[in-house]
C-alpha cells in the first residue's frame, strides 16, 4: 500500500503537518507562557482561539481587508485576555492551583455558548485573501500559497516572541518571574502587571492562531475544545515552560496528526495520545522540560 | 440551627442518606428526575473521593462513567449475558482496570498536569469508542440494551416500572455510600486526607503516597463506573458522549456546586444541577451559558459549594 503513495502527495502531507504544527505551536507557547509564569492553566485558551477565528470573520465582513483583520482580531483577543485576567483570574491568585482551571472551564462553556447565540451553531467558511489564493508549484508538489504564509507568520511571531523574552527588560522579568516569583518580588518588581501582560499575550497568540486557521480549517463554536486538549498534549510532550520544547513538540504532533490522517485516518486522533503516553513513560518531564519544575 | 442539624446529620450519614432518598421520588416533580439525581450523585461521589478527599482534580472522569456504561451495555446488548449482575460486574471491572492503568500514567505528574492528563486519556477512550462502532455503536450510540429482571435467591424482580428501578438503584447506591463511609473512616481514608492537606508531609510520615493515590483513583473509577452502568440501564442506550469531556465537566460542576470534600455535597450538587437544568430548559436553550456562569460564580465566591457552606464550621473539610 505504501508503494502506491506518490512522493508529491506525501510531501504535501508532510507540509500540511508543518502548517498544523505551526498552529499548535502558537497555542502551546501561549498556554506554556501563562502556566510557566503564574501556574494558571487556561482552559479557555481554546475558546480564545475560536474567538480569534470568529473575530476575524466578523472584521473581514466589516472591513473587507484581510490584513487589517489579521492585526485587529488578535488584538481584540489580547484585550479580552487582559480583561479576563483582571476580572476573573486575579481574585484566584493565592488559592489552589485548581481554581483557575475550574474557572476558565466555566468561562469556556459561556464563551462557546455566547458564540453559538451570536453567530449560530453551524460552522462558517472563511476564504483566504485574494493575494494569497492559489497554489505554488514547487516541482515535486503543489501547495496552497496561504499555507506557506501561515508558516511564515508563525515563524516571524515566534522569532519576535523569542527576541522579546531574551532581549528586553520585560522579557527578563518574565523569565525571572517564572523561575522564582518570590525573589522577583523581593527585588521590588510588580509581578502583577507582568502577569496581566503575559495573560494578554498568551490570549493574543491564541487569537492569532485562530484567525490564521480560519481559512484552512472549519470554523465552528466548538473548534477550540479539541485544540486546547491537543495543545496541552504538545506542552506535556515538549516540556512545560520550554519555548523550544513547544516548537519541537508542536511540529511533531502536527506531523503525527497529518501523517496518520494520510495513512490511517481513523487513528489520527488516537496517535496524539499514544505519543503523549510514550513520552510520559520515557521522559515524564517532557522532551525539553526540567524535572519537577512548576508542578 | 442549621449547623446543629448538620452535625446531627454528620453523625449518621448513611442512615440520613437512606431516609432522604427513600422518599425522594415523591419530593421531585417527576420520578425520572429522582433516578437521575441518584445515579449522577453516585458519579459525583466517586469523583469527590478523588478530588474532595485526596485533592486530585480529574478532568477525565467521563472515562470511567463511560466504560461502566459500555461495560453493562455491551454485556447486555452484544454478549447477551443472562444476568444483570454480570452486566453490573462488567461496569465495575472495566473502570477498575482502566482506572488503575490510566491512574498509573497520570500520577507520574502532579498538579495541573494530572488534570490535563486525565482529560487527555478520557478523550483517547472517546475516540476509540467512536471508531469501534461494531462494539459501541459509534456515533449512533449503543442500542438494544434490555434490562433483565434481577435474580436474587428465591426472588425475581422486574425493573420495568420506574419506581422499581429507582429502589433497585437506591440499594446499590446506598451500598456504595456505605462503602465510601467505610473507606473514609478507615486509616486509609485518613491518609487520603493527609495527602490532600500535605502530600510531602504524608510521605515523610512513611506513607507510600503514590500507591495510596492510585488506590483512591481506582476506587473512584469503580464508583463512577457503577454509576455509568446504572445509567446505561436507566436509558437503555449508551450515547458515545458518555466518554466525552463534557461528561467529565458535568461531574466537576456538580461536585463543586454541592461542595467538594463533603459527604453529601455530590448528591446536593447533582440535585441542584439537574433540577436547575430542568427548569432552565423551559425558558432557554442556552443551558451552558447559565450553568457556566453559575459555576464561575461558585468558583469565585462560594468555593465550598452549597453543602459545604451550609455546614459551615471551620475550614477543615472533614465530617459530613
Amino acid at each position: 500500500m505504501m508503494l502506491d503513495v506518490s512522493v508529491s502527495a506525501l510531501a504535501a502531507q508532510v507540509f500540511t503537518g508543518l502548517v498544523l504544527g505551526g498552529i499548535f505551536v502558537l497555542l502551546a507557547t501561549g498556554l506554556s507562557l501563562i502556566f510557566g509564569l503564574m501556574t494558571v492553566v487556561n482552559f479557555a485558551h481554546g475558546s480564545l482561539y475560536m474567538l480569534g477565528a470568529y473575530f476575524g470573520f466578523f472584521l473581514l465582513g466589516l472591513t473587507r481587508n484581510f490584513w487589517l483583520s489579521l492585526v485587529l482580531a488578535p488584538l481584540m483577543v489580547f484585550v479580552l485576555g487582559l480583561v479576563i485576567e483582571r476580572v476573573l483570574v486575579r481574585p484566584l491568585y493565592g488559592r489552589s492551583v485548581d481554581d483557575p482551571l475550574l474557572l476558565t472551564f466555566g468561562l469556556s462553556l459561556v464563551v462557546v455558548e455566547a458564540v453559538r447565540i451570536t453567530w449560530g451553531k453551524i460552522g462558517l467558511t472563511v476564504d483566504p485573501p485574494r493575494a494569497l489564493a492559489g497554489a505554488v508549484d514547487l516541482g515535486f508538489m503543489t501547495f496552497p500559497l496561504y499555507r506557506f504564509f501561515v508558516v511564515a507568520v508563525t515563524a516571524l511571531v515566534l522569532i519576535g516572541l523569542w527576541l522579546f523574552l531574551e532581549k528586553t527588560d520585560v522579557g527578563l522579568i518574565i523569565r525571572a518571574g517564572s523561575r522564582d516569583p518570590l525573589m522577583v518580588r523581593a527585588l521590588g518588581l510588580d509581578l502583577g502587571r507582568i502577569w496581566f501582560l503575559v495573560f494578554g499575550i498568551g490570549a493574543g497568540l491564541a487569537g492569532l492562531a485562530g484567525i490564521l486557521a480560519g481559512p484552512m480549517r472549519p470554523v465552528y463554536p466548538e473548534m477550540g475544545i479539541t485544540m486546547v486538549i491537543e495543545s496541552f498534549v504538545v506542552v506535556v510532550v515538549g516540556g512545560m515552560g520550554s519555548l523550544l520544547g513547544a516548537v519541537v513538540a508542536g511540529v511533531l504532533i502536527g506531523e503525527v496528526v497529518s501523517l496518520t490522517t494520510f495513512f490511517a485516518p481513523k487513528l489520527s486522533e488516537i496517535m496524539v495520545f499514544v505519543v503523549m503516553a510514550v513520552v510520559l513513560l520515557v521522559r515524564p518531564s517532557g522532551l525539553f522540560g526540567e524535572a519537577g519544575l512548576l508542578e | 440551627m442549621i449547623r446543629r442539624l448538620a452535625s446531627a446529620i454528620a453523625a449518621h450519614p448513611v442512615l440520613v442518606f437512606l431516609t432522604i432518598f427513600a422518599v425522594f421520588p415523591f419530593l421531585v416533580p417527576y420520578k425520572a428526575l429522582a433516578t437521575q439525581v441518584l445515579i449522577y450523585g453516585l458519579f459525583a461521589l466517586g469523583f469527590n473521593l478523588l478530588y474532595g478527599y485526596t485533592g486530585l482534580l480529574s478532568f477525565g472522569h467521563a472515562a470511567y462513567w463511560g466504560l461502566g456504561a459500555y461495560g453493562a451495555g455491551i454485556a447486555l446488548a452484544k454478549l447477551k449475558v443472562g444476568s444483570l449482575w454480570v452486566a453490573l460486574g462488567a461496569s465495575i471491572a472495566l473502570p477498575l482496570v482502566a482506572g488503575t492503568v490510566i491512574g498509573f500514567f497520570c500520577l507520574r505528574r502532579r498538579g495541573i498536569y494530572f488534570s490535563m492528563l486525565t482529560l487527555a486519556f478520557a478523550q483517547l477512550l472517546y475516540f476509540i469508542a467512536f471508531h469501534l462502532a461494531d462494539w459501541t455503536g459509534g456515533d449512533d450510540g449503543l442500542r438494544g440494551i434490555t434490562v433483565l429482571p434481577v435474580h436474587l435467591p428465591g426472588l425475581t424482580l422486574s425493573l420495568d416500572a420506574p419506581l422499581a428501578f429507582y429502589y433497585f438503584a437506591l440499594v446499590l447506591v446506598s451500598l456504595a455510600v456505605a462503602g465510601l463511609q467505610r473507606i473514609l473512616d478507615s486509616p486509609f481514608g485518613a491518609v487520603l486526607q493527609a495527602i490532600r492537606e500535605n502530600a510531602d508531609r504524608a510521605a515523610a510520615c512513611g506513607y507510600d503516597v503514590t500507591r495510596v493515590k492510585l488506590l483512591s483513583f481506582a476506587f473512584s473509577a469503580v464508583f463512577a463506573g457503577l454509576a455509568g452502568g446504572l445509567d446505561a440501564l436507566r436509558l437503555s442506550v449508551v450515547p458515545v458522549e458518555s466518554l466525552y469531556w463534557t461528561t467529565s465537566g458535568q461531574v466537576v460542576i456538580m461536585t463543586l456546586l454541592g461542595g467538594a470534600g463533603t459527604f453529601f455535597g455530590p448528591f446536593v450538587g447533582a440535585a441542584t444541577y439537574l433540577v436547575l437544568e430542568d427548569r432552565v430548559a423551559v425558558v432557554t436553550e442556552s443551558w451552558p451559558l447559565v450553568i457556566g456562569g453559575v459555576f464561575m460564580l461558585f468558583v469565585l465566591f462560594l468555593p465550598r459549594g452549597i453543602w459545604g457552606t451550609l455546614r459551615g464550621g471551620f475550614h477543615g473539610r472533614q465530617g459530613a
